[in-house]
């Protein structure tokens, strides 16, 4: 009989160096939990996301990728966050034609002040990858092992 | 090939409790291009950093990934420990398995199963990490202060007084601000005048500072450190250097309709004038729109009476430039237009006034001597009502919707001075909240209402209107819950302040930001208040928003010690992980400068030698001076010749592949 494995989904969260990625890391520090699945790559502002570094995690077999910023004005760069909503509203809704559902992809605004929004957006993004199960989509078969 | 060490943390058991430290240790030992690996309790100990930098040399190793606390915590820590082993200090990468996974996660399987993931990622990266060399820049060692106001006098005069030079531009013919128009000040109700002449005395009198007077920056150049600053000296027609400043020139001028500028046009003052009588410089300047010489060739008598042969009068703008190292935005505020509160009859009643105007009124060297008259026909009055949050806390569109924070403490000090000058005058004050937060400033409030029996009515002004030879005030007493039909003499606006309407031309040239009332933004509004984001401008006084003295001073002086802390370095270490452009990939489309908020990006014409072909060619040049790395342009690079030292491409697609193996 074959055991049917339990998901795991792989979600990637980009996180701006100088809000989210402190909003996350306050998170951690106020002990506010969120899924394990979720695994933060820093950068230095949203803006340094290119819409292929999103395309190759759902290649690779992500089954959600999460993009957070400062709130859009208090960008560190004064601009950046602006671009970035831009973007990902052209990227998402193009995703979504081919197929990676929008729920699979979100922007969302954290400052280094909200850690409490910082896991509540990860736990609602994390169940909503659950509701939506593994991503067949995109993946790329030569990527998986 | 890299050889690279892997160093876990215990932070005590604040990583160990839910991460088996030394299971992700074993883990990282075996993969590729990891020659060390180890845990430890305290690795930002000196004797964890002992075990890094033993470890470096022992092993040659090219780089190393901390598995620790956040990076915003201890990367540097970590870069300072791969430098003194002999590592570039760029080498390092720090996979967060504290803040992001230690500390949320119960599960000890889960949580190493992330640490590991973490720790992949890192490694990921740092393979891809090059040697980055920080640059370095020089620093001209002067400074430009753009206002000279009270925020920019004192800026100015603390820059001075530690031994650097400083330029002050103002563009008004004479320093002083707003504050030089004011009759007393609040809460001590000292003269203004008597403390802030000296201060622009002291401001002439300084060899470190220079005055730029009835001048404007026209244009700015370069970057933190090196300003190149182009600025535009009005001509006054009047030689600035042979002026003495003695008026007789004024005594003659027959052309005397020219509106007084600094008693905000209550009166008139001849075509050449001296602002005020401790104007600095104490240099006459003509009105050209008002001088019958320049407009119609006639007249020429001041010529004729100035002794010291002064008068110029086909002088012409002057333009000068001038390198700086810091620049610091002073350029005030303004009571705002009226134009929209036709309610208050303001255009068409002398008698109702604003508050600056009032402080003119008041003073012994304004349009009425000191004495406080109704401008209408110069009576005493017997009645004045003041009506407080004109066009502040509006949030219909018309006004501001912030608080403009100084309004509450001056009319409680106008009504408390005309009560103490003229008893027998009764005052009245609308209001939405009396603010009085600050040192003594609430027992200075109700030292109006007790001591001098100001009347404080908490309620909104609808209509003013003249009837006779009075103005009738309509509005609610929200407290007693009834309408108030109130005969005065006088209306008083606490008009709303802004900033300069220049505020946001200069800001673009000096590419700071500015906020949406056109405020100058801070680069933090805690932690650095007195920095704008751009590096090298500070933010004196009220441009960053509403102020008092005693707080623009006290920001004055913030601003001087970081202008301080940047001239007083030789050199300027510049951050690294900047963007680059391949130049062979580059096809000079401009879509990159068009996203850099820095102004960042340039283009040269070179020689380019493309597999062979070679050929001049337009690519685009990142001044590393002023990137500040945020990577907008590697995004929008079309053709994927801009890419980001530290955050490269690779290296973040190999994050990627790190976490979703
Ligand atoms: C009616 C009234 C009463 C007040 N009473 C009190 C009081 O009793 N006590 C108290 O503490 N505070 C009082 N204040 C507040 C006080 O006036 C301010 O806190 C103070 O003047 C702020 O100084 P500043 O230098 O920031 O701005 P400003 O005084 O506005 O100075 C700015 C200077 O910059 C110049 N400038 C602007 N743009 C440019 C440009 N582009 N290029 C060159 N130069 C430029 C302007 O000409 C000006 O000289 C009062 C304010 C008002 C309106
Ligand atoms: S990384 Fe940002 S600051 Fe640097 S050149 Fe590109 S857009 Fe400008
Ligand atoms: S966007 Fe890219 S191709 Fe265009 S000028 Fe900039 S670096 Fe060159
Ligand atoms: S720095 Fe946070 S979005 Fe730009």
């Amino acid at each position: 009989m074959q055991v049917e494995k339990q998901f795991k989904p792989k979600i990637v969260a980009f996180c701006c160096n100088w809000c989210s990625y402190a909003g996350a890391d306050l998170a951690g520090s106020s002990r506010l939990s969120y899924p394990a699945d979720v695994k933060i790559i820093r950068v230095p502002c949203s803006c340094r996301v290119n819409p292929l570094f999103i395309l190759r995690a759902f290649e690779r077999g992500a089954d959600g990728v999460i993009l957070c910023g400062c709130h859009p004005g208090d960008c560190h760069y004064s601009t950046g966050n602006y671009y970035t909503r831009r973007r990902m509203t052209m990227l998402f809704s193009m995703l979504d034609y081919l197929g990676v559902e929008k729920g699979r992809t979100r922007v969302e605004w954290v400052s280094a002040a909200e850690g409490v929004k910082f896991s509540t957006v990860m736990n609602n993004f994390v169940a909503k990858i659950y509701e939506l199960g593994e991503n067949v989509k995109l993946g790329d078969l030569r990527c998986k092992k | 090939m890299q050889r690279i060490g892997v160093f876990v943390c215990w932070c005590g058991s604040n990583i160990a409790a839910t991460v088996d430290v030394e299971r992700v240790a074993q883990v990282m030992k075996n993969e590729p291009g990891v020659v060390f690996s180890t845990d430890y309790q305290y690795m930002c100990s000196e004797a964890g950093q002992a075990i890094i930098r033993n470890a470096i040399a022992e092993h040659k190793l090219t780089g190393i990934v901390v598995c620790s606390c956040s990076p915003r915590m201890h990367e540097a820590t970590f870069r300072k420990t791969a430098q003194r082993a002999g590592l570039n200090p760029y080498m390092v990468e720090i996979a967060n398995i504290r803040e992001q996974c230690s500390w949320i996660h119960k599960d000890k399987e889960e949580g190493t199963e992330k640490a590991i993931v973490l720790a992949r990622a890192a490694l990921a990266k740092v393979m891809l990490n090059a040697p980055l060399i920080a640059g370095q820049s020089s620093v001209t060692k002067r400074a430009l202060v753009i206002g000279g106001g009270i925020a920019g006098i004192q800026s100015a005069l603390d820059i001075a007084d530690a031994g650097y030079e400083v330029d002050i531009v103002e563009k008004e013919p004479t320093i002083g601000g707003k504050m030089s128009k004011l009759d007393k000040t609040f809460p001590t109700l000292d003269c203004s005048a008597c403390i802030l002449t000296p201060k622009m005395v002291d401001a002439a009198q300084n060899e470190k500072i220079t005055l730029y007077t009835y001048s404007e920056v026209e244009e700015v150049k370069g970057f933190v450190g090196n300003f190149n600053v182009k600025i535009r000296r009005k001509a006054r027609y009047v030689k600035e250097d042979v002026c003495t400043g003695c008026g007789a020139c004024m005594q003659k001028c027959p052309s005397k309709k020219g509106l007084n500028e600094f008693n905000l046009g209550l009166n008139k003052r001849t075509a050449i004038y001296i602002p005020f009588a401790q104007a600095i410089p104490n240099v006459a300047v003509i009105d050209a729109t008002q001088c019958i010489k320049i407009k119609n060739n006639k007249c020429g008598l001041c010529d004729t009476v100035c002794a010291a042969k002064a008068i110029d009068y086909n002088q012409q703008d002057e333009f000068i430039e001038r390198e700086y190292g810091a620049i610091v935005m002073a350029t005030g505020f303004n009571p705002i237009k009226l134009d929209k509160f036709n309610e208050y009859s303001y255009a068409e009643c002398p008698d109702v006034i604003t508050s600056l105007e009032l402080e003119r009124i008041m003073n012994a060297a304004g349009p009425t001597g000191g004495k406080l008259v109704k401008m209408s026909n110069g009576e005493h009055p017997h009645d004045i009502t003041f009506i407080q949050c004109v066009g502040s806390r509006d949030i219909s569109g018309r006004g501001k919707c912030y608080c403009s924070k100084i309004c509450c403490m001056y009319t409680a000090k106008h009504a408390m001075l005309i009560r103490d000058k003229y008893p027998d005058v009764n005052v009245h004050v609308f209001y939405i909240d009396v603010r009085t937060p600050g040192k003594n400033f609430d027992e200075f409030y109700r030292r109006a209402v007790e001591e001098y029996s100001v009347d404080y009515i908490k309620g909104q002004v609808g209509k003013v209107y003249p009837e006779g030879d009075h103005l009738v005030v309509q509005g609610v007493d929200m407290l007693a819950n009834e309408q108030i039909i109130h005969k005065t003499d006088m209306v008083v606006l606490a008009t709303a302040i802004e900033p300069d309407p220049t505020a946001r031309k200069i800001a673009s040239m000096l590419t700071a930001s500015i906020d949406t009332n056109d405020f100058i933004t801070e680069a933090h509004p805690k932690l650095r208040p007195v920095e704008s984001p751009t590096a090298g401008i500070f933010l004196s006084g009220v441009c960053q928003g509403p102020k008092d003295i005693p707080e623009t001073v006290a920001q004055a002086g913030a601003a001087a010690v970081k202008v301080l802390g940047l001239l007083s370095k030789d050199k300027l270490v510049t951050n690294p992980c900047v963007s680059q452009s391949n130049e062979l990939l580059c096809n000079g489309c401009s879509m990159c400068q068009n996203v850099c908020p820095y102004g960042a990006i340039g283009y040269e014409d070179k020689l380019i030698n493309d597999h062979g072909i070679r050929e001049t060619r337009r690519v685009a040049v990142v001044n590393e001076a002023l990137c500040q790395g945020c990577g907008a342009c590697t995004v929008t690079c079309p053709s994927g010749a801009m890419d980001l030292k530290g955050f490269t491409n690779k290296q973040i697609m190999a994050e990627v592949d790190a976490i979703c193996k």
